[in-house]
């Protein structure tokens, strides 16, 4: 079953990626832990989507087995027509990216920016000279507002937060992958730097044709960026739809528990709802 | 009214090793009014949590108080022998419920022994009988289950912890509760129990008054009743939440304001901006006002000369542009 949308997509369309009746069970057969329970949906070519859920909700498990990092138990995902399974780690990553949650753990120390943008080559598979290289780095720095100049040959510990979010970002764009994963980006980045690290990210989709998953428990975020929602909770989707449909008018009464209990800044919570 | 406690041109330094010092909180008066939920918001490093530090006398070296004084019923608590500090003022006056705090209870201990250390440290003669007593009718006043008490800390979700630990951080009654971060790494439905029970022990005057340290401006929203803005150590603007949320007069209160993600229409509406730049490094901030740097309605005077104090009603601002 893949579920599309009808609302942003003109028909004839192909999915970029299928995700089909995918479940993940942990443990052993008398204890199991079923943290993804047989989902399904795609994502269109640019399209950019948020997967959102609480902790436990099997959102970031769901992420890893997109990335291949983790093996699904039953069902299959499908990337431009081929199940992933099938593919080379290398063959996948190439057009699949992914950026994290924290910015601070994501580097080896040792390493210069240099050095670290060097190894994303390693990828791509193309035999560049030196100064081609650099100049590529150059470029992709820039376009996530680094400035090259300056920060090139410094160190992780020398750059702040955002610094380096925009660093993974500037090393999955070098791939140029056609799917970038952002597990929780930004929730490790202040308020000021958060909002222009979304807006490059919504930008970079648009020029490149690029899709995003954000996978995140933001709805704010979740709201301002995407295209599309999926709620998920006890590894269900319990909801889908446009971010204006979801958040507006949530069918689902967890939806719209959920979407009681954020705290906004138009208005106040309201207690009788929450006790309903 | 008098206030419960004041934070009188607070000077609070990182004095490392080599003598280099970052100036963390730099000049902050702020008063604790009684019946109260005083937010205190800003970005990271910008000196809440140390504020927090300071005004519930836990903080340690490398921190050092440099100057200025903390005044609760006519006294400076700063001056204060450290032993009366910690039996007459600390969980008794003042309690804190420190960033992280859930996941600092010992693994190995039950909750329960968690109350009993703390209610001993204040009653020696008080028998474990009589703590656990305590602990348990303070939980069923509050509507909370009392098998927390019986529970590693393993055994209960991050809410519960959180909501076990305030209502054991508040046993001996104390007027203020200082909570840096309480709900930040909390799902929204265990947030709002968590909210909701802060405001159960200000309604039930178990506690008299609040200090809640976060970044979330649409949570103090919800909770509190007068916001503190920082910036870089400084204070840069302090009012009522309506002044604050719906009328900002600081660039920097209203760029903050306008560059948070939440679930409104306003949001999807047009594009949001960040504010250009990134806070400066408080081991050499800049000359006058610390945000001119970044400001978008910046004058000549702002980079030469630090902002006065400007007071209208209930709100302070530190701008060259209100005077």
């Amino acid at each position: 079953m893949v579920l599309a949308n009808a609302v942003t997509q003109p028909e004839g369309v192909r999915l970029l990626l299928e995700v089909e009746n995918l479940t993940k069970i942990f443990g052993s057969a008398r204890n199991e832990v079923v943290a993804v329970d047989n989902i399904s949906f795609g994502i269109y070519p640019g399209e950019v989507m948020s997967l959102l859920g609480e902790s436990g909700s099997g959102k970031s498990t769901t992420a890893r087995m997109i990335l291949r990092l983790s093996k699904p138990t039953k069902g299959r995902i499908i990337f431009k027509g081929q199940d992933i399974s099938t593919l080379k780690d290398i063959d996948y990553w190439r057009q699949v990216q992914m950026i994290f949650q924290d910015p601070f753990s994501s580097f080896n120390s040792f390493y210069s920016v240099h050095s670290f943008l060097g190894k994303a080559f390693r990828l791509t598979n193309n035999h560049l000279s030196e100064s081609e290289r650099t100049a590529r780095m150059e470029q992709s720095m820039e376009s996530v507002g680094l400035n090259a100049a300056e920060l090139l040959f410094k160190r992780p510990h020398e750059l702040s937060g955002g610094q380096r979010q925009r660093l993974m970002i500037a090393r999955a764009l070098l791939i140029g992958p056609d799917l970038l994963v952002a597990d929780e980006p930004t929730s490790m980045i202040d308020a000021s730097s958060r909002v222009g690290i979304l807006n490059m990210l919504m930008d970079l989709s648009r020029k490149h044709k690029m899709s995003i998953l954000f996978i995140t428990h933001d709805i704010g975020l979740a709201y301002y960026t995407s295209d599309r929602l999926l709620i998920m909770n006890e590894g269900k989707i319990v909801e889908e739809g446009t971010a204006e449909a979801v958040v507006d008018a949530p069918a689902q009464p967890y939806t719209k528990r959920l979407l009681a209990d954020v705290p906004t800044l138009r208005k106040a919570w309201d207690e009788e709802q929450e006790l309903a | 009214m008098k206030n419960l406690l004041k934070a009188q041109d607070l000077k609070a330094y990182y004095r490392l090793v080599g003598g280099t010092e970052i100036r963390a909180v730099d000049g902050v008066t702020l008063q604790l009014r009684p019946h109260e939920v005083l937010g205190i918001a800003g970005e990271s490093g910008c000196g809440k949590s140390t504020l927090a530090a300071v005004m519930s006398l836990t903080h340690n070296p490398p921190l050092r108080v440099m100057d200025g004084l903390i005044m609760a019923n006519g006294s400076n608590l700063l001056s204060l022998p450290p032993e009366q500090v910690r039996r007459k003022i600390k969980g008794t006056y003042i309690s804190v419920v420190p960033q992280g705090a859930m996941n600092a209870l010992n693994p190995t201990q039950r909750v329960r022994n968690f109350a009993i250390d703390m209610l001993q440290e204040h009653h020696p003669e008080m028998k474990k009988s009589e703590a656990t007593d305590l602990a348990q009718s303070r939980l069923t006043d509050l509507s909370l289950p009392v098998r927390v008490l019986d529970s590693y800390p393993h055994e209960l979700s991050g809410g519960m912890k959180q909501r076990a630990i305030i209502v054991l951080s508040t046993l001996l009654d104390p007027k203020v509760l200082i909570a840096d971060e309480p709900t930040s790494a909390l799902d929204v439905s265990s947030q709002r129990s968590v909210i909701r029970l802060l405001l159960t022990l200000l309604g039930e005057g178990i506690i008299t008054s609040i200090a809640f340290i976060t970044h979330e401006l649409p949570l103090l929203r919800q909770v509190a009743d007068r916001i503190a803005i920082m910036y870089a150590g400084k204070l840069v603007e302090v009012g009522t939440m309506e002044e604050i949320i719906f009328d900002p007069r600081h660039p920097y209160t209203k760029a903050l304001m306008g560059s948070m993600l939440v679930p409104e229409k306003h949001v999807r509406e047009q594009r949001i901006e960040a504010i250009p730049g990134v806070p400066p490094d408080l081991k050499n901030p800049p000359d006058g006002c610390r945000f001119h740097p970044r400001c978008p309605r910046r004058q000549e005077i702002c980079s030469r000369e630090e902002p006065l104090a400007k007071t209208v009603g209930d709100r302070t601002t530190w701008c060259w542009l209100m005077q």
